[in-house]
């Protein structure tokens, strides 16, 4: 069992508490998940500047020198910030290129997320401590996703925690598991994706970057995931401008969407639903299983 | 008068054990439940509740008298293994609505999703609008009326359960048919429509076709049904 949550703002009314509300939503999924907890949340940031979170759990690392190195690398300044054990570079430089210089040069450094628009947190421990560590609730923006895990298959450690991101600005919360995950891996890694974890959420994300990488649409990744990706899903993903839904063609995870004209909220149970600003006027359905559902801003 | 319980004051145990202190006609409202789970379950008396906003999963499940009315949409497991009763919602369902019901009604006024009426062993089930794929599931008696239209493998594995859709079925499962429509089913499906009221307005029973088990899967020879039906 795990919980998921999603919200997307389709207006400028709730952007400024984004955090804020994706917070409550996370907090009603506790109990579906209380080993570990992440979030991802999307914002308009800069044009052109690239944001790479990263993981440093347990390693003692000087970033000044880390950042100089990468500015060569990359032919381009790069700013550092540490978030607690996460640290944030930002750059004008090529993110993709970042990432894969990190994995392959910060030993122990686990990258979460690069992209002009995500940030992307996550931590062992009670879920609501999570979201204070990091502090959620003050991030802004327009669309976030969140996870509260209930781990059954591996380790209870932060990088077997959601959500996984492993291309630029694409991001995926999962509730269940995935059979051909080993397979597909050797696949994604032998068509230039690189993966970080033994995880299977890890390859439905890499599998969705690499299918957006390759020019599609999100809505073309994901009516390619349905033949794929062999398993139990309830996917909540986000793109740079838009949020999507997939259930898998029996659908036994649950999965519940609300959409008002401000917001669309996704969530494993509709309690997480239930305290946003609206949600008792809102149209409220349970996603049909193997049926794509996406917002864009762009709409 | 109704006896009020606030979920954003009370706790849902304390509403519940009220509920199974009660006796017979008292009747209770209940105001903020947020989609907590296991909303008035287990109610022994005949009392009446209703419940405003939407619930989460198992609500009224194991109801057994009296009549539980949701002003709302309720999650995973309504009704689940009602005995006797009514439980009435007036939005949609998720799961697996009426589950393995021994008898009493259910009555969605909106769609119920996958697998409603899965196992249901003698639960009337009323749904305004559509249901979910694999809904009558294994079915072995009881009725599952279908207002809107029903999606892939309607009435799998179904035993003696009657299954009844008045728009497009996607598919039907293994070993369930289309049936005749004789005039003690239009009778029946007429009684449920009128209990199920409102969520039923303008429905007509001439307007359905029924559907239920051919009978191969399980081990009995069509010889046996007499038999059965009988012992009934």
């Amino acid at each position: 069992m795990c919980g998921i949550v999603g919200l997307f703002c389709k207006t400028e009314t709730h952007r400024h508490e984004l955090g804020r509300l994706t917070a409550v939503m996370l907090r009603e999924m506790r109990d579906r998940g209380p080993d570990s907890a992440g979030f991802a949340s999307y914002d308009a940031g800069l044009p052109d500047r690239t944001r790479i979170t990263v993981l440093a759990e347990g390693i003692e690392v000087d970033w000044g020198p880390v950042a100089a190195a990468l500015e060569g690398v990359l032919g381009a300044e790069v700013t550092v910030r540490a978030v607690h054990d996460h640290v944030v570079f930002s750059t004008d430089g090529d993110g993709r290129a970042a990432r894969q210089w990190i994995i392959d040069n910060v030993a122990g450094a686990t990258v979460l997320s690069y992209g002009s628009q995500i940030e992307l947190y996550k931590a062992v421990g009670d879920p609501d401590l999570v979201a204070e560590r990091y502090d959620l609730a003050s991030r802004t923006g327009t669309h976030a996703l969140a996870h509260t895990r209930m781990a059954t298959e591996s380790a209870v450690t932060t990088n077997g925690s959601h959500p996984f991101a492993t291309g630029a600005d694409t991001c995926l919360v999962h509730n269940g598991s995935l059979s051909n995950h080993n397979r597909l891996r050797r696949f994604l890694e032998g068509h230039g994706e690189s993966f970080q974890t033994e995880n299977d959420s890890e390859v439905a994300a890499g599998y969705l970057a690499w299918r957006i990488r390759s020019g599609d649409t999100i809505s073309q990744a994901l009516e390619g995931a349905l033949d794929d990706l062999d398993g139990f899903y309830t996917f909540a993903i986000g793109v740079a401008d838009g949020f999507a839904i997939l259930r898998d063609r029996i659908a036994c995870k649950p999965a519940v969407v609300a959409e008002t004209d401000d917001w669309v909220a996704m969530s494993s149970e509709y309690r997480a639903i239930a305290r946003l600003p609206g949600a008792a006027d809102a149209e409220v359905w349970e996603p049909e299983p193997a049926r794509i559902y996406t917002w864009s801003l762009a709409a | 008068m109704k006896r009020r319980f606030d979920l954003a004051e009370v706790s849902r145990r304390e509403l519940n054990q009220a509920l199974h202190d009660a006796s017979d006609g008292e009747s209770f409202e209940v105001l903020n439940p947020r989609g907590a789970h296991a909303v008035a379950c287990g109610i022994t008396a005949d009392l009446d509740v209703v419940v405003r906003g939407s619930v989460g999963y198992y609500c009224a499940g194991m109801h057994q008298r009296g009549g539980v009315l949701v002003e709302g949409n309720a999650g995973t497991g309504l009704a689940e293994n009602i005995m006797s009763g009514l439980v009435h919602i007036t939005g949609n369902a998720t799961m697996s609505a009426g589950a393995t019901g021994c008898g009493g009604m259910v009555v969605v006024g909106g769609n119920a999703g996958a697998r409603c009426g899965i196992s249901m062993k003698g639960v009337d089930i009323v749904v305004g609008g559509d249901v979910g794929h694999m809904s009558a599931f294994m079915a072995q008696a009881g009725n599952l009326v279908v207002c809107g239209d029903a999606a892939a493998d309607l009435g799998d594995s179904i035993y003696e359960a009657r299954i009844f859709v008045r728009g497009d079925v996607e598919s039907l499962g293994a070993d369930c048919v289309e049936k005749e429509m004789r005039p003690e089913h239009l009778e029946t499906l007429r009684s449920l429509l009128a209990a199920a009221a409102p969520a039923t307005d303008g429905v007509e029973a001439s307007q359905f076709r029924r559907y239920g088990s051919a009978r191969h899967l399980y081990n009995f020879t069509i010889d046996d049904v007499d038999s059965l039906e009988a012992a009934r």
